[in-house]
């Protein structure tokens, strides 16, 4: 089988070009970095966490010194094949150690002492999303929309299941009074309503065109019926639909092992391998592998040494991992975190995530990335 | 202008409350809009309720036990249980008060002075601080609300010590409680930051001044050198015009538009300066100008969740047994009270609007008409949360409201049904839609008896964009 997939993917140059799409999976909570790329041959990373170290023996070799969580198997696969790239030591000058704040930072894209209330998608969407707004330019999977998705004019759509969605939105009294106010609708005379109007008639449509569009037909694997499973389900047959989405955002948690860490992380890390592989071979299998790109973060990443319960409290630099078959740079993208160099027992981040944010933009997505961050920041070399 | 008197009624009701109440609606026809604002002003200004949920007793105890077994999961799980009490106490107050202007401008301080700490204590401290003056002056409210407890924590001001001054709370105060942005150096902050140090609480939620870590020496603010104490740095920014500017403009888009008129705010802004902050004098400027009733502002704002919902109860009294379901909705509309998004509060306006917020605003109304149970999932909290799942409570969000229809549908009991739809429209709108869109309501609702037909179409209003305004 994995011949026939690598021979597909060969022929992919020869298929029609398709639009790049970018999938950012949210790790809530704040998921212990250090236990999922493990410096196995690190005195420090064993000595400062005798119970909850994983094992040299039991971790997934991917360098001599560097190795991956036991239940990511799926992603040692794809580093192996140079499908998965992972950049460490990730982060933000003066990192906050509030869940709630730390997220809206990743999300809005602000330097730390800023308060942004728009997401750095949202103003992706600003940029981009009124040329057509009938179509669903970014998708959240879930109920409620997250800041990163809202901008100042244009946010993205939420739904968690589009079907559900779309017979919510065919309430008959609903599509009436869109449709009225559509016949009557003059661009000259706007007035604060007609926001409301707007938001509705597009949330109309965009369901309509994405459930209308969603043909599960070439979908080849089957998904593990978790959450995440079912969410990337959906994602992938909108993918294989060759809808205009670009963004997709779906989310998985809690990593916020203050106790019992492994059996937590295992627990999710056993979905989000599984879900990926189902992932990754369905679009492998329809040759669209080269064109998504999943991209992971966590708010922060955990202290160095674990706490007195089992397991470790709120740190600061993290890791991220890039998935994709076209990738420019797989592998190691950047030295492990230098566990000697600590301030107050927590790492001390080397790239900030606004570059990942500017290169995701510039390079894949193909956008000016400085009216949408606000601010020049170095591209990194992975796509 | 507005010359229309029902009009110019219901707009200051929206304006200066949460909208009409039911009960209310046959007085306020003997009223002209002055008097109508005098009333509700004296109303207001007599009638101060502190809401009280938490136990002091209780909590010492469950303290005590947690210091002792070092676990805090039970006395987390005391403190959000009593802040969603609270939460409850308090909507429940905006909807049933007589004095929605004093709950109207709390709900504004609250936005304004946002504050997340999980210590329903000094929540509920900082609550009644707020509510207690939020039609006084605003200095005293600065003054009060800088030294309770909550704001203290939330900013980190208790690690504001001489040795190793902490300037959080000094940024903030400048920055979002008095001037804004751009009238202060970070220089300014230093310094003012020194003279707060020592400013603390003690385990009652009680101010506390720690002379011992306390900054006495010379500083320098805003061109005044002297050997201030955080009371003085209050003082001098209460003296900037700047401040006086800032409050009067947020108080302008969140009373009259979003689209701030300079002159109007600028005058504003000049007698509450001249009126030393005295917030009452400042709603009696905006209350009473003929420009409040310009017609560009009628329908001009977008209702927060809780002025909407807040709304729906004023007209339709009902019993709301589930509580879990009520801050199920604060959650996915975006609008938690006690849980601002961060330290400047909600944004407001268009942010309330996004598809899947919009579509629930739409179809509340219906939704709790007919009793239905709530499958949407708000985002986790990861703060609150400290690790531990919350697995399972997905089906228990049935709405449970008993709704009191009587003293609505008694107004219109003598209402011919061709002229429902106006009648009602005109109490719950601040804009008609197009006539056209009036005929597709009329469409959309089957009448067989004059009693479903109030209800019919009251929740046809409801659930139209327009309702959403304010």
């Amino acid at each position: 089988m994995p011949k026939i997939l690598h021979a597909s993917e060969r022929f992919g140059d020869l298929a029609k070009s398709h639009h790049k799409v970018l999938v950012v999976l949210q790790w809530s909570g704040g998921n212990d970095g250090l236990n999922t790329i493990i410096p196995i041959q690190n005195d420090i990373y064993y000595k400062t966490r005798p119970t909850i170290a994983i094992k040299s023996q039991d971790a997934l070799r991917l360098q001599d010194d560097v190795a991956l969580n036991p239940h990511l198997p799926f992603l040692k696969a794809l580093y192996d094949e140079g499908s998965l790239a992972i950049l460490n030591n990730v982060g933000y000058e003066n990192p906050n150690r509030s869940h709630f704040r730390s997220m809206d930072i990743w999300q809005s894209a602000s330097q730390s002492d800023e308060v942004w209330q728009t997401g750095w998608i949202g103003r992706f969407l600003d940029k981009h999303a009124s040329i057509n707004k009938q179509r669903a330019l970014a998708l959240e999977v879930d109920d409620t929309l997250s800041l990163a998705l809202k901008g100042q004019h244009e946010k993205a759509l939420a739904s968690l299941d589009l079907q559900r969605l779309h017979r919510n939105t065919q309430q008959s009294y609903l599509k009436a009074i869109d449709q009225v106010h559509h016949q009557l609708h003059q661009r000259h005379h706007e007035k604060p309503v007609d926001y409301l109007y707007q938001t509705m008639a597009s949330t109309l449509q965009q369901v309509d065109y994405l459930y209308k569009n969603s043909h599960p037909i070439g979908q080849h694997t089957s998904y593990p019926s978790t959450g995440l499973g079912k969410s990337l389900k959906a994602i992938s047959s909108l993918i294989l639909s060759e809808v205009e989405t670009k963004i997709y955002y779906v989310s998985i948690g809690s990593f916020d092992t203050h106790n019992n860490q492994n059996r937590r992380q295992e627990l999710l890390f056993k979905q989000i391998n599984s879900a990926l592989q189902s992932f990754v071979n369905d679009l492998k299998a329809n040759n669209r592998f080269r064109d998504v790109l999943i991209c992971t973060f966590s708010e922060f990443g955990r202290r160095v040494a674990q706490n007195a319960s089992n397991g470790t409290d709120h740190g600061t630099a993290n890791n991220m991992f890039f998935i994709s078959g076209g990738l420019h740079q797989p592998g190691l993208l950047n030295e492990m975190p230098d566990l000697n160099k600590l301030i107050e027992g927590d790492l001390i981040h080397q790239v900030d995530f606004k570059s990942v944010y500017a290169t995701l933009l510039d390079r894949w997505l193909d956008t000016d990335y400085r009216p949408i961050l606000k601010a020049k920041y170095p591209l990194l070399n992975f796509i | 202008m507005i010359s229309n008197i029902n009009e110019q009624h219901y707009h200051l009701l929206r304006r200066a409350g949460f909208g009409v109440h039911s009960k209310q609606i046959v007085h306020i026809a003997d009223y002209t809009p002055q008097a109508l604002y005098e009333k509700i002003k004296t109303v207001s200004s007599n009638s101060f309720r502190p809401l009280h949920v938490v136990n002091r007793e209780a909590l010492e105890r469950i303290t005590k036990q947690a210091k002792l077994t070092n676990n805090r999961k039970t006395i987390n799980q005391f403190h959000q249980a009593h802040i969603r009490r609270l939460t409850i106490d308090w909507l429940d107050e905006m909807a049933n008060s007589e004095a929605p202007l004093r709950e109207k401008l709390a709900l504004f301080w609250h936005g304004h002075f946002a504050c997340r700490v999980n210590n329903s204590l000094h929540q509920e401290i900082l609550l009644n601080t707020i509510r207690k003056n939020a039609l006084g002056s605003f200095k005293v409210l600065l003054q009060a609300v800088s030294k309770t407890a909550a704001m203290l924590a939330f900013l980190n001001n208790q690690q504001n010590k001489k040795a190793k001054p902490n300037e959080n709370f000094a940024r903030e105060v400048m920055e979002l409680f008095t001037m804004g942005i751009g009238h202060y150096t970070e220089q300014d902050i230093k310094e003012a930051a020194r003279a707060f140090t020592g400013w603390s609480y003690n385990a009652q939620g009680a101010f506390l001044f720690r002379q011992r870590v306390h900054d006495d020496g010379i500083k320098t603010v805003l061109g005044n050198r002297g050997v201030f104490t955080g009371d003085d740095i209050l003082d001098i920014l209460i003296e900037q015009r700047a401040t006086a500017y800032h409050i009067s403009k947020k108080l302008y888009q969140y009373l009259v538009n979003d689209k701030i008129n300079e002159e109007h705010v600028q005058w504003l802004a000049n007698r509450f300066y001249n009126n030393e902050y005295n917030i009452q004098q400042l709603l009696h400027d905006i209350f009473t100008s003929d420009w409040f009733y310009d017609r560009e502002h009628l329908g001009a704002l977008i209702k927060s969740p809780v002025e909407l919902t807040t709304g729906i109860r004023r007209i339709l009294p009902m019993e709301i047994q589930n509580e879990a379901t009520q801050i199920l909705l604060q959650r996915l509309l975006g609008q938690w009270l006690f849980n601002p998004p961060n330290v400047a509060g909600w944004p407001g306006g268009k942010a309330w609007i996004d598809s899947s917020s919009l579509l629930l605003r739409l179809q509340l109304p219906q939704l709790i008409r007919d009793n239905k149970q709530i499958t949407l999932k708000p985002k986790s909290d990861d703060d609150l949360d400290m690790g531990l799942t919350t697995k399972g409570k997905r089906n228990r969000y049935q709405i449970m409201a008993r709704v009191d229809w009587s003293s609505w549908q008694q107004i219109f009991a003598d209402t011919p049904t061709d002229q429902l739809l106006t009648q009602i429209g005109e109490k719950l709108l601040p804009t008609m839609p197009a006539s056209k869109q009036l005929q597709t309501i009329v469409k959309s609702v089957s009448i067989s008896q004059a009693d479903s037909a109030i209800e019919a179409y009251t929740l046809a209003v409801m659930g139209l964009p327009e309702y959403q305004m304010c």
